[in-house]
């Protein structure tokens, strides 16, 4: 009753106070569970130990995001780039479209924890290229799926407009089809970003040189640092994140210039 | 006397005819067999010459426009457009056309759109924005340039769509209910402004319409056609002239609902009864 009395700008600020607050509350409440009710350590460390944690290996943390942070992004971009060629090669022939199907149900069902350790001892100890691949791969999932789609999308009055003009098959997809696709494109690219994340981190569990937030997080689990595993952990979603919001971006940015909407 | 009117508009123009149809046939494959969408169709339309096509839904009048345009193909017979094969004219950019939906690019400014033609075939930038401009000023849109579609009204759009159509400076535009999804009064508005377009230009213009009024209002001559199969069953001059002024005098002239009757009559295949016409 009382929320329809808020004006808008009370809205907007509650929108950022009230996930604040709420984490706020939870970090209190499991920091009470740990030092007050006594739940012990290597089950749940404190918020305190793992900021205590974060802050004393700053900088093994940084150097360790820095191996998995590229590793998602080169994996991303070429899985992506790949995704776009291959969806443009399938929207324009159907046969490429009949072929490449059953393959690309075939890598999306790939299990991580499966390719990991055969691409690691494929590629060497010392090869980041095992991870980058396999970045790639769960890249180009979703953006090939997504921008098939998209590429499908052009509306019958185009088609019959660009006819009109004897345009060839490129002006075509430049004028028409892909700025047709891009909303699409841009949608996958955002699930692929987190996605990218998690398997080139899941992908440094099995093997491979040292080194990343993955190895990180499973050493200090194996050695029973409980709270600097989770502090590689908290890096760990902050990558992700910075992933997903950048994507979210720029997908913001290009829907922004490019209004798609509201015509006949 | 508007025969002769007619024959007047008709013989003073000069070159090969817009558009030569000649037995044209166009069946389509469905699930249930084939289905004839067009059969024995012959039509002519002289340079400079406003014909409409009307008539119920089914009846193929779409169809014969996109045979016209080279988007289908006809199943017999050829399509002439100013005497070359359909396909080498729409090549050669010989007609403009613009469909019921504006089908506008969202994501390109009014400019942009109009420029579209223009840019695919290779005119320079300074080119370009000479003619956008004149374009738009010629459908009064000059203020808007710098929008984007979704910015604008339904007639708006549907005139950013005609100036697009102009843009090469055909000597034939093809039309189809291009102001079906608009409002009465802008349809009005916008028949008139298509009328002087169409008369500035001196291209011609084949029109498709479900409107009796709209039809008469626009053309020298209609065309009637019947669905199942599509054929043309009558063709009616409306004999108004070239120099008649296309404005609401001529909405409101006897001559002018002597036509709408006739055509009424010719769509229904029986005679009004005469009452209606003496009234009037």
């Amino acid at each position: 009753m009382s929320g329809a009395a808020w004006t808008p700008a009370t809205e907007r600020r509650l929108r950022v106070i009230a996930p604040v607050l709420v984490g706020l509350a939870g970090l209190a409440l499991w920091q009470f569970l740990v030092s007050v009710v006594g739940v012990s350590d290597y089950l749940l460390p404190s918020p305190a130990a793992i900021a205590q944690q974060f802050a004393e290996f700053g900088p093994a943390i940084w150097q360790a995001a820095l191996i998995t942070g590229p590793n998602a992004l080169i994996g991303l971009v070429v899985g992506t780039v790949l995704a776009i060629l291959l969806a443009a090669l399938a929207a324009r022939w159907h046969a490429v479209d009949g072929m490449s199907a059953p393959i690309v149900a075939a890598l999306a069902v790939v299990p991580i924890v499966a390719l990991a350790p055969v691409l690691n001892s494929m590629f060497g100890s010392d090869s980041q290229f095992g991870r980058q691949a396999i970045a790639a791969l769960a890249s180009f999932v979703p953006v090939f799926i997504n921008t098939l789609r998209g590429l499908r999308q052009t509306r019958p009055v185009h088609r019959d407009l660009m006819r009109s003009y004897a345009a060839t098959g490129t002006q075509s997809f430049r004028t028409v089809t892909l700025p047709t696709a891009l909303p699409y494109l841009l949608t996958g690219v955002r699930i692929a970003s987190s996605l990218a994340v998690i398997s080139a981190l899941v992908a440094e569990y099995f093997g491979g040189p040292r080194g990343g937030l993955g190895s990180a997080i499973s050493t200090s689990a194996a050695t029973s640092a409980y709270a600097r595993a989770w502090a590689y952990v908290v890096a760990a979603i902050v990558v992700g994140l910075i992933f997903y919001l950048a994507t979210a971006l720029i997908e913001r940015l290009v829907l922004r210039r490019i209004p798609v909407g509201g015509t006949q | 006397m508007g025969a002769a009117q007619a024959h007047q508009s008709t013989d003073a123009t000069t070159g090969p005819d817009s558009v030569v149809v000649r037995g044209v046939g166009k069946r389509f494959a469905t699930k249930t067999g084939d289905v004839s969408a067009l059969e024995g169709i012959d039509l002519t339309v002289a340079a400079g010459e406003f014909v409409s096509l009307i008539g119920p839904s089914g009846c193929g009048k779409s169809t014969l426009l996109r045979l016209i345009a080279d988007l289908d193909s006809p199943t017999s017979g050829t399509v002439e457009v100013f005497g070359k094969p359909a396909a080498r004219a729409r090549r050669d950019q010989d007609y403009g056309i613009a469909f019921q939906q504006a089908g506008l690019l969202p994501w390109r400014t009014v400019a942009a759109n109009i420029a579209l033609p223009l840019e695919l075939h290779g005119a320079g930038a300074a080119e370009r924005k000479a003619r956008v401009a004149e374009l738009a000023e010629l459908v009064g849109l000059t203020d808007f340039a710098d929008r984007h579609p979704d910015q604008l009204s339904g007639g708006m759009q549907q005139r950013v769509a005609i100036a697009r159509a102009m843009a090469e400076r055909p000597r034939l535009l093809l039309m189809d209910e291009p102001f079906g999804a608009l409002d009465e009064m802008t349809r009005e508005r916008m028949q008139a402004e298509l009328a002087r377009l169409a008369a500035e230009t001196g291209a011609a213009v084949v029109f498709v319409t479900h409107s009796i009024p709209e039809a008469v209002f626009l053309s020298d001559r209609i065309v009637v056609m019947s669905p199942r199969p599509g054929r043309i069953t009558d063709v009616i001059e409306t004999g108004f002239g070239k120099d008649a002024a296309r404005d609401e005098s001529l909405r409101e002239a006897p001559s002018f609902f002597d036509r709408v009757t006739a055509v009424r009559e010719a769509l229904h295949g029986t005679p009004v009864p005469t009452t209606g016409r003496e009234q009037r």
